[in-house]
């Protein structure tokens, strides 16, 4: 019950985008870009290279890229440091691009795990999930 | 012992509590009398229910002459969406802007 225990965690998504994969590659690694789409950033295509990633709600993102395959992979670590443990977080980002005949098979998956959570949370999730896919049903209805 | 996570479960674990906070979800802003008709159990019992959810901040009380009305505050629920979800719309989101930022872009 007290044994702090990992949760793992893990969201793919992948889009077909109608352009080259260079042409993303800048947009995923050029600093005034990445700010057009994800966040405002001091990222520089160097292995080993720390940075931040400055979110619209005020928090900010421990970032050092992991992976750099020009045109085709980037990996950057993705870690949340919060006063509550239900914030933190610590996660890598990897982008895969694939060229296809009409552009690009873009996709990002995102693994990690939040330290310091209580097993109970864990467990209580199991039972929880029916009693919470209703709530977000609520949720949804009420937005 | 202190997180967000631990409070909402705790709260939401007593399957009378549940109960009234689901039908403040389904139903909107109730009187603890007509929260009492239906609950099968004691105003004072209902009252308890209400002040501990209160204390969770799941629901929020107005008071109008003599009658309470409670309302659910379903903001206080976001911490137990699933991570997953949250994060796939996050990126589904980036997406949509990183395909606006390309169709700006030169080749």
């Amino acid at each position: 019950m007290s044994k702090p225990t990992d949760e793992i965690l893990s969201v793919v998504v992948e889009r077909e985008i109608a352009h080259p994969p260079e042409k993303i590659w800048r947009a995923l690694t050029q600093p005034h870009l990445m700010q057009e789409w994800l966040m405002k950033n001091d990222f520089r295509p160097v292995v080993g290279h720390r940075f931040n990633l400055h979110g619209d709600w005020g928090g900010v993102l421990d970032c050092e890229v992991l992976t750099l395959e020009p045109n085709r992979t980037l990996a950057y670590t993705w870690d949340f440091t919060h006063d509550d443990a239900a914030y933190r977080l610590k996660s890598v980002v990897t982008f895969t691009l694939t060229a296809t005949r009409t552009g690009t098979h873009l996709r990002v998956e995102q693994t990690g795990f939040r330290p310091d959570q209580r097993q109970a949370y864990g467990g209580a999730r199991v039972g929880w999930s029916k009693f919470l896919a209703n709530l977000e049903q609520v949720l949804v209805r009420a937005e | 012992m202190s997180n967000a996570h631990d409070l909402l479960f705790r709260t939401l674990a007593d399957p009378t509590r549940r109960a009234i906070f689901e039908r403040l979800c389904r139903q909107g802003e109730q009187t603890v009398a007509a929260l009492t008709a239906r609950s099968g159990v004691s105003q004072p019992a209902v009252s308890k229910h209400l002040g501990v959810l209160k204390r969770a901040r799941l629901v929020r009380d107005r008071h109008e002459g003599r009658q309470t009305h409670y309302s659910a505050q379903l903001g206080a629920l976001a911490p137990l969406i699933d991570w997953t979800s949250r994060m796939t719309e996050f990126w589904e989101n980036r997406f949509d802007d990183l395909e606006n930022l390309l169709k700006r872009m030169d080749q």
